[in-house]
């Protein structure tokens, strides 16, 4: 893969498909959707954008379509599989193949692992993956680490806790892959037993860059930049009294917060149940909700690369 | 004679057919089980395992009186056993020699051990795993990226 190659045209269906160089370009385009936000813009008039979520997620869905709209683009879409097309049992390359003749781009939420990945070898149109089953959320991890660079204004050596459920949470995945990319990044991966990262994920990022596996938080506190909480569903145990267990000890409140390094932050995809006690709202650690305004700036950088308004 | 020709002397020569030698060793039984060989046959099939090996310490033989190999079931062989050679006898004598091949892709024969793989659903798509290691064998999913080992991929057969 060449280092110009350009954005243009390109599906992001896994973090996996890109190069440091390539996650850097999109750093730097959402840098410049910063003013275009706030004044307005019109680079993406003519431009529709397709949203097909055969899994609801109404965040993820609005953080698209307001980045598509600042940029001058237009929507289209559907958010409930039971009144799409699906429900007919058609199949997704054929939803897909329609679709493509009514937009620009297709972001695609799908709860099976693969789905933008088929969806992008069936058409020509630029696939976007929103989502896909517990696999990969490669414009989360994209704002992920647009929100460190922003913060911090590296991403090289920084220390990164990713915290609770590491095996179903699709965004830890493509956020360790994207972290992975960069220079002396360690990873302190925090959860319980049950939910420990994937092997895959462990080998491919571990060739790159250092991680260190454990279950207990307080431990590592003190060390780390960033502290990226999650959530862990209840549903994911068999054992209800487990969960209970263990919950209290992946969640975050002010105190634990005393023991923690000078200038570091506490992300969370969003939404939190209680992994995140509201108390830590008001300090200067918290950045899950500025999070989200970095997440409409790197979604508008990246419709505005791969339809080709700016290089 | 060499030690791999003594090996051939475990079973007796067989007139027509294939010999599978080259079997890593402890494999021999998911062989006949890729072959569909359920041991109710009318034909002789010989099986030997755990035998000496110049070029791989231990292997197995499998040796099958008539009949020919389909080319997927090669393709499946190739999969648990990568140095297998495929010997097709005619009047005791090899008329053909050739080894399997494991491709750097590989469609269609097993499916994609993840439930929740596109490459299982409804679709109309093959199974693609891109080969990782070749011994032990590792396959990655060309659409979830899961990896498929050995022992998941002799569930299938
Ligand atoms: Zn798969």
């Amino acid at each position: 893969m060449g280092l110009c190659m350009s954005l243009a045209g390109r599906d992001i269906i896994s973090i996996r498909d890109f190069t440091r160089f390539d996650i850097d370009h999109m750093l730097s385009a959402a840098d410049q959707m910063e003013l275009q936000a706030k004044s307005g813009s019109d680079i993406l008039r003519g431009k529709i954008m397709a949203t097909l979520f055969f899994e609801p997620s109404t965040r993820t869905k609005l953080s698209f379509e307001s980045a598509m709209y600042r940029l001058g683009g237009s929507c289209i879409g559907f958010a409930e599989p039971s009144t799409a097309s699906v429900q007919k049992g058609e199949n997704l390359s054929d939803t897909v193949r329609v679709v493509e003749n009514y937009a620009d781009v297709l972001v695609i939420r799908h709860p099976l692992e693969g789905a933008s990945r088929l969806a992008g070898e069936v058409t020509d149109v630029p696939v976007v993956n929103a989502g896909s089953g517990s696999e990969e959320h490669p414009t989360q991890a994209i704002l992920d680490i647009y929100t460190m660079k922003r913060e911090f204004g590296h991403i090289d050596g920084l220390k990164v806790a990713m915290v609770g459920d590491l095996r179903y949470g699709r965004t830890v995945h493509s956020l360790a892959y994207a972290l992975s990319l960069y220079k002396d990044v360690k990873l302190c991966l925090i959860s319980p037993d049950l939910l420990r990262m994937r092997h895959e994920v462990l080998e491919d990022i571990g060739r790159n860059i250092d991680f260190e596996e454990g279950k207990d938080l307080g431990k590592i506190l003190g060390e780390v930049d960033v502290i990226y909480m999650t959530r862990i569903q209840k549903e994911r145990f068999a054992d209800l009294a487990e969960y209970e267990a263990i919950k209290g000890s992946y969640r975050l409140t002010q105190a634990d917060l005393k023991h923690c390094k000078k200038g570091a932050i506490v992300m969370h995809p969003l939404p939190r149940v209680d992994e995140i006690d509201a108390d830590v709202d008001g300090t200067i650690y918290a950045r899950y909700f500025r999070q989200v305004w970095y997440g409409v700036l790197s979604r508008m950088g990246l419709l505005a690369l791969i339809l080709g308004a700016i290089t | 004679m060499s030690q791999v020709g003594k090996a051939e002397l475990y079973v007796k020569k067989i007139r027509n057919g294939t010999v599978i030698d080259h079997i890593s060793a402890g494999y021999a039984l998911d062989v006949l089980k890729i072959l569909n060989v359920t041991g109710k046959e009318t034909n002789t099939v010989g099986v030997v395992i755990n035998v000496p090996s110049k070029h791989i310490g231990k292997k197995d033989i499998v040796k099958i009186e008539g009949g020919e190999l389909k080319p997927e079931d090669v393709d499946k062989i190739a999969l648990i056993s990568p140095k297998a050679t495929i010997n097709i006898i005619h009047e005791y004598d090899v008329v053909e020699k050739k080894k399997v091949s494991l491709p750097r892709d590989i469609t269609g024969i097993i499916k994609c051990g993840n439930p929740v793989c596109i490459s299982n659903s409804k679709e109309p798509v093959s199974s693609l795993f891109h080969v990782q290691e070749v011994e032990p064998i590792r396959l990655r999913c060309h659409y979830c990226n899961r990896t498929m080992e050995k022992k998941d991929i002799l569930k299938q057969f």
